[in-house]
Formats: structure tokens, C-alpha cells, sequence
């Protein structure tokens, strides 16, 4: 016994450097779930901070675009303003409507919120962007984010009090369902981690005909994004002989190294669509099990 | 405590230029990325303990991460980084004066040839490791390979010019107080 204490006495050193070691690879490996936790929120609240204030200062040097792009958005919402469009509809009559259900009712499906960048990254393999818009402003996650034009930008994945992460289009991990907005055929983003000017897009089947320049955008059956916002332009064609699927690379429509004012985007039927597929996949689930 | 302050404004000029500088500017190459916050435990007093350093490596490295978003892997290198740097100063520092004359690693108190030497070790030492953990959840080893050696180049290519244009004073320690 006096001999091991002996032995971890000489190599204290050691055993410091073994002990570090293994809490600073904890943190990584356990990211999300410490992710959760108390500490890694106070340290959102400061970085976020701290990123805030320089994202001030930067944004003096970069309005300029900005308001370019602010320009865009408005040109593009003034044309769809109501009394742009005039109705010619003289052939209606009022028909007495016996249903029980009002199918003439709207309902607003997608509720945006506008948030601005304060951190931003693009030359890692996991980029992360930080707004200053958090739980308190009624960001909770799974919303989707986009650019001030309107083209897709990321998830959010993890909400403070003031600040939201999002998980960029380019991390390794994102999946976005997408489709061409030629013909509505859908398929999955994804990111290989190399090059961030361009996404991969995978399962699209190749009788499907695909151009060169080809708009993708966000597909009817995402649950985050909302349907028909642009998210990149398709930039190369690869034909894999071996498999049916296309292999396309899309040049992104958000320039993710400029990104500072965007939209986070609520799905208001997300919790709905999200349980009803649980449920519907634990209900055939039983089924099948109790029918053994 | 001089030192302490002296130091404390190093890492946080360190961490500027490490978090909105290096990290903000576009993207070199896919196989780049250079880091420079490394030099402020290179640059830490001979005076402090193994120990402690492996310590003050763990807040830096968290530090950084938590401005980067990824939790520990900083703090990782940066562990290897403190853990092997009492070696090295072992190894290269002449025996009879320099811990004893200078108060900290530089090509002065270690001369130009050891004290490269040190750099490029401890430089390569971070950037292997920083590679070799994301090389585990994602990529190819040839990508490995290239990455590691890429980025330890420009990053030294950053740290020589720094030597030589902010050359650190060569103040003596005498025996007559701090």
C-alpha cells in the first residue's frame, strides 16, 4: 500500500495530466447531454455576450451589403401585397355551406421571427451559429433559420435565455429535406465537411432530369423549414454507376460567411406532426408485435 | 503579480485574435486552419509548476472552446501541450543559466535553434491531436495527415514573424526581490 502511494505520489504529475485528459474528453464526447446542463448555459450567456458586442462593431463595417440584401426582401414582399393582385371573379355565387367543418378557414402555419448573428463560424467540420434571440424571445428548437433573402440557413439545436444555436447547413450532421423546385422531387442535405461552398444532395433518383443551375429548395415535407424557400443551386452532377440516386452538389443560396440579420422560422403544427409520427410508428409497432 | 497581469492581458489579446480573428476570416483552404492561442502557454514563466500548468492548460483550452463551440477539444490539446512542455525545456535549455537569467521561454532565453525547436514540437503536438479527434468521428487519414502538417506550417509561419517582430524584453531576475 505505502509503495502505490509512493508510486502515484512520484507520477502526481501524471495523474493530474491523466485526470484532465479524461474530464476535457468527457466534455467533448458527452457534448449534448452537457450540453443541457446549467454550466454550459451560463457560458452560453457569456460568450454570447461577448460575441454580441463585437458583432456591433462589425456590423458598422458591413451595412452596406446588408441593406443591399434588406432591399431584395422588400422588392420581393412588396409584389405580394394584396391590392397588388385584383380579382376579376364576377362568376361566384354563395353556396350554402352544409359541412360541419369550415374548410375556407386559414390558418397560419409558419410564424417568423426576426434575430440577428453574433456568432458565426464556417472552417470547421461542426459549425454552430449563435443568435441573440433566445427562449425568453419564444425560440425553442427545431426551428428552422433563414437568411435575410430568404434561403435556408440551419436549425436551431439548443436555446439560453437571450441566445439560440443553430446548427448550420454546414455541419456534418445536419439532414434537410429538400427538393427541386422543377419538379418537386425530393431528397436529403447533407454536408461532407469539405468544401462549405458546396452540399451534397443525396436520394434523388436519377429519372429524374436534373440540370445544371437547377434551384433546390426546402421540400413540402420538412417539418422545419418552410416549403419553397430557396436553399442552393445545383453546381455539380455526379452519376455513380452503381446506385439508381444521383449524387449532386448544390451551391448554398445563403452566403454563410456574411450571414447577420436572419428569420427564425416556427413550425406552429411542429409538436403536432412530430407526435402524430410517433404515435402512428409506436401504434404499427404493437400492432405487429401483439398480432406475434 | 506583474506576471500574473502581464499574462492575463497576453491570453486575452490571445483569445481576440484567436476567436474573432483567425477563427472569422474566410476560410484558406479546406486543410488550414491555423491557431496562434497556443503560444500563450508556450510563452508561460519557467517558474511554474508542472502541475499548475497542466491547470492553467485546461482553463485555456475551455476558454476557447466554449468561444468555438466545441466543448473539451481544445482543452484536450491543450493538456498535451502543458504536459509535455517541462520535457522539452528539460531537454533544450542550456543547463547552467537560462532558467535562472530568464523569466520565460523565448529565442533569447533558449536561442533561436533550441527554442524552434520547442515551438515546432509543441505546435505540431496541438495541431495532431486537435486533427487526430475530429479525424475520429469524421474523415480520411490521408486528409489526416495533410491537415496536420499544413496547419502546423502556417502556424509556425505566424509564430516566427511574431518572435521576431515583438521581441519580448529580456528582463534578469535578480536575487534581490521579483
Amino acid at each position: 500500500m505505502r509503495n502505490v502511494i509512493l508510486f502515484i505520489g512520484r507520477y502526481l504529475t501524471f495523474f493530474t495530466f491523466l485526470f484532465l485528459q479524461i474530464v476535457s474528453l468527457w466534455f467533448l464526447y458527452s457534448f449534448n447531454q452537457f450540453h443541457q446542463a446549467r454550466f454550459s448555459q451560463t457560458a452560453n450567456e457569456l460568450t454570447g455576450a461577448v460575441n454580441k458586442r463585437y458583432k456591433n462593431f462589425e456590423n458598422f463595417f458591413l451595412q452596406g451589403e446588408e441593406n443591399r440584401r434588406l432591399h431584395r426582401v422588400n422588392d420581393s414582399l412588396l409584389n405580394l401585397l394584396s391590392q397588388q393582385v385584383a380579382t376579376t371573379d364576377t362568376s361566384s355565387r354563395l353556396v350554402t355551406d352544409t359541412l360541419l367543418i369550415d374548410s375556407t378557414r386559414q390558418y397560419r402555419r409558419y410564424y417568423f421571427r426576426p434575430a440577428s448573428v453574433v456568432f458565426n463560424s464556417t472552417s470547421s467540420e461542426k459549425n454552430y451559429i449563435q443568435l441573440d434571440r433566445g427562449s425568453l424571445h419564444g425560440i425553442t428548437e427545431n426551428m428552422s433559420v433563414l437568411n435575410a433573402d430568404g434561403s435556408a440557413v440551419g436549425i436551431v439545436v439548443h436555446v439560453s435565455p437571450h441566445f439560440a444555436q443553430v446548427m448550420s447547413l454546414l455541419h456534418v450532421r445536419q439532414k434537410v429535406n429538400v427538393s427541386l423546385q422543377q419538379t418537386g422531387d425530393f431528397g436529403t442535405l447533407e454536408w461532407d465537411g469539405k468544401d462549405p461552398g458546396l452540399l451534397l444532395l443525396k436520394g434523388l433518383p436519377k429519372s429524374v432530369p436534373v440540370k445544371m443551375g437547377d434551384p433546390v429548395v426546402a421540400s413540402k415535407y420538412s417539418y422545419n423549414f418552410p416549403p419553397g424557400y430557396p436553399v442552393g443551386t445545383i453546381a455539380e452532377i455526379i452519376i455513380d454507376k452503381s446506385t439508381n440516386f444521383y449524387l449532386l452538389k448544390v451551391k448554398p443560396a445563403a452566403r454563410f460567411n456574411n450571414l447577420q440579420y436572419v428569420f427564425v422560422v416556427e413550425n406552429l403544427q411542429y409538436a403536432e406532426q412530430t407526435t402524430l409520427d410517433q404515435e402512428t410508428r409506436k401504434k404499427i409497432e404493437d400492432a405487429k408485435r401483439s398480432s406475434r | 503579480m506583474r506576471e500574473i497581469i502581464r499574462n492575463l492581458i497576453r491570453l486575452l489579446l490571445f483569445l481576440f485574435i484567436e476567436v474573432f480573428v483567425l477563427h472569422k476570416m474566410p476560410h484558406l483552404h479546406r486543410f488550414i486552419s491555423p491557431s496562434l492561442y497556443f503560444l500563450f502557454l508556450l510563452w508561460l514563466p519557467f517558474s511554474v509548476s508542472p502541475r499548475f500548468l497542466l491547470w492553467i492548460g485546461l482553463a485555456t483550452g475551455l476558454v476557447i472552446d466554449y468561444f468555438l463551440q466545441s466543448p473539451g477539444l481544445h482543452a484536450s490539446a491543450c493538456l498535451w501541450l502543458c504536459f509535455l512542455r517541462p520535457f522539452l525545456i528539460g531537454v533544450l535549455a542550456p543547463r547552467e543559466s537560462s532558467e535562472f537569467n530568464y523569466r520565460e521561454p523565448s529565442p533569447q532565453s533558449l536561442l533561436w535553434a533550441p527554442y524552434l525547436i520547442y515551438v515546432t514540437i509543441l505546435t505540431l503536438v496541438h495541431h495532431t491531436w486537435l486533427t487526430f479527434l475530429e479525424w475520429l468521428s469524421f474523415g480520411s487519414f490521408g486528409d489526416f495527415l495533410i491537415k496536420v502538417f499544413a496547419s502546423t506550417a502556417i502556424s509556425l509561419l505566424m509564430i516566427i514573424p511574431i518572435e521576431l517582430l515583438f521581441p519580448r524584453s529580456l528582463r534578469f531576475r535578480t536575487n534581490v526581490g521579483g
